[in-house]
């Protein structure tokens, strides 16, 4: 993102709700509690004291400068952290009430409830079909008919089953870099998770793919809960209700969408969103 | 402000620049043409000495005095078992160590250790091994006993086994297995290592456990690499003969292997045996046996192209 394509003021969306009916009557309630949370690779920390809610079937975004902590926080949120030896986590999260730091949690079934799309679009290389049946057959045996169904509506919610339902059998890499986001979120949710984390979806798809995804962001928030970390602050501003800014490691400033973008109560907020730096 | 970086140096004349860039093709097609030639000239004297010896009778007769009778019967059923047991015993070992080492294990001390050991014993000598193979598993450090100290079935079943192993197709298979496992592993292992973390981190976030992932991403994703290696080290087992040569594999034998117990010899210790002997006709059966040992390797090499091509369609 160049700088002088968000030196303007950055369009916001003013009536949060109307254009992509995402924030319900449910949205003040909480699903991830994070209390004082802090993070650390080896020595390093990199993140202080985060303390936040994140609203049930809403959209919160994080947004910042790059290495501000905001990917690592998302990533303890399904602890895909576990994978790095060196990264260690203290404080409290939990999901609808329950400790998701212990080391007693069950990661497997976590990530069943905490849904992941990353940067890249990763599809497997296999068919379109065994993309999206890959979690479903990891947790559960099913017949091929409930499968097929399974599958179709896990497609159909990401909004990619009239572009592929012909050829499901063939490979997922043939698909265009778009395609294959829609597809790692249709496999994301076909697990039937009630997060979905989102790691920059749209930073490595053109402008009109990045559409079609943002579109899809809010028709999904009625569903799911999505937390989205993006350097896009226009796209922040247009999919997410709530926003957070982080900055080396420290939440800054988190509030409602439009008033973190038209009113922060921070110079560094009001400086990142204009465009100052970043 | 101007931004230009205006260039000092002395320029290199472009005819230089592109003699240099013909030279290191001349070059490198020399090193290519060399290589080419000196097979081809391995290939045709060969199959000079050894065309006229090769036919039916030749594949279909045992080993004798007279060279114009001998046939490679027992050499050639003894190597297709040696490397088919062989293959079954190192491969499934050897690709568990490397997942052990890649996907399971914590980078520690320990680890590198065994991963330096392993780097180095693929360079020890295949003789060596011979020397462990002729202690551990054919005299079984002598703990035992002599041979046919303890036996279970007949000799002739299939399922026939008997302590110490003694000179048999099991003793020359579990000693290959050792000259080809660090080759098996540590091809495994790159093949492992080119594994995108993206597919890895995309099974884990959907609630795949590690083994899950190993299992239904991480190897298909390898495997076309994993058998390009196993196939390197099969095609070094079936051609040992240092190794078999010092567990005492057979020279003269009259009859092809029953179960992992039998007596047996492998082509290029038939091989060795009749180029060593002074009778020119000898000689021309050992160049005949080369080229069925030849063949042999061109079936595997083929058959692992193919399976290759089928396994990598789908990443297409």
């Amino acid at each position: 993102m160049s700088n002088d394509t968000i030196a303007r003021t950055v369009p916001v969306r003013m009536s949060s709700t109307s254009t992509y009916g995402s924030a319900n009557e449910n949205a003040t309630n909480v699903c991830l509690r994070l209390v004082h949370l802090e993070s650390w690779y080896g020595s390093f920390q990199a993140l202080h004291g985060i303390t936040l809610d994140i609203a049930s079937n809403a959209v919160t975004s994080f947004i910042g400068p790059s290495g501000c902590g905001k990917s690592t926080l998302l990533r303890w949120m399904n602890r895909m952290n576990d994978t790095i030896p060196t990264a260690r986590v203290s404080g409290e999260m939990t999901l609808d009430g329950e400790d998701i730091l212990a080391r007693t949690v069950d990661v497997v079934d976590l990530r069943r409830r905490v849904g992941m799309v990353f940067q890249k679009p990763n599809p497997f290389p296999k068919s379109i079909y065994d993309n999206v049946a890959y979690g479903p057959r990891l947790h559960r045996v099913y017949s091929r008919p409930d499968l097929d169904e399974l599958v179709e509506r896990s497609l159909r919610a990401a909004a990619i089953w009239d572009e592929v339902k012909d050829r499901l059998s063939q490979s997922a890499l043939g698909l265009s870099g778009g395609q294959q986001q829609r597809l790692c979120i249709a496999r994301a949710i076909s697990v039937d998770p009630e997060v979905l984390l989102m790691d920059e979806p749209c930073s490595a798809l053109d402008p009109r793919s990045s559409a079609s995804i943002e579109e899809l962001i809010a028709q999904l928030s009625s569903s799911y809960t999505i937390v989205i970390v993006t350097h896009n602050m226009q796209q922040a501003s247009r999919v997410s209700d709530r926003t957070a800014f982080f900055y080396e490691g420290r939440l800054i400033e988190f509030g409602e969408t439009e008033a973190i973008f038209t009113n922060p109560r921070h110079k560094q907020t009001e400086d990142y969103v204009t465009g100052r730096f970043g | 402000m101007n931004q230009r970086v205006p260039s000092k140096g002395t320029p290199i004349a472009s005819w230089r620049r592109l003699a240099a860039n013909r030279m290191f093709l001349v070059a490198c097609l020399a090193a290519t043409l060399l290589a080419v030639l000196v097979l081809s000239a391995l290939l045709i004297s060969i199959l000079v000495d050894g065309w006229s010896s090769l036919h039916w009778d030749f594949l279909n007769s045992f080993a004798s005095r007279k060279p114009e009778k001998a046939g490679i019967k027992a050499a050639l059923f003894g190597s297709l078992w040696v490397v088919a047991t062989c293959t079954v015993l190192a491969v499934p070992m050897g690709i568990g160590t490397a997942l052990y080492l890649e996907e399971f294990a914590k980078k520690s001390r320990l680890t590198r250790f065994i991963q330096l050991n392993i780097t180095n014993l693929s360079g020890v000598p295949s003789i060596v091994y011979g020397i462990i193979g002729l202690t551990a598993f054919t005299r079984l450090f002598g703990m035992i006993g002599a041979n046919d100290a303890w036996s279970i079935g007949s000799e002739e079943s299939f399922f026939y086994l008997r302590l110490p192993f003694g000179p048999s197709v099991l003793t020359a298979a579990l000693t290959l297995m050792l000259v080809v496992l660090p080759v098996v592993i540590v091809a495994s292992q790159e093949a492992l290592r080119a594994v995108p973390k993206s597919l890895r981190e995309g099974s884990l976030a959907m609630g795949a456990t590690t083994w899950q992932t190993i299992w239904r991403t991480t190897l298909p994703a390898a495997s076309p690499t994993i058998l390009t290696g196993v196939i390197l080290a099969i095609s070094r087992a079936i051609g040992e003969a240092a190794p078999i040569l010092v567990i005492g594999g057979a020279l003269l034998i009259f009859q092809t292997p029953t179960n992992l117990m039998s007596d047996f010899t492998v082509l290029p210790l038939q091989i060795f045996n009749w180029a060593g002997r002074p009778q020119a006709g000898f000689h021309s059966i050992a160049a005949a046996a080369i080229l069925v040992q030849l063949v042999l390797l061109l079936i595997f090499n083929g058959t692992a192209v193919a399976i290759r091509l089928r396994l990598q369609k789908p990443l297409q």
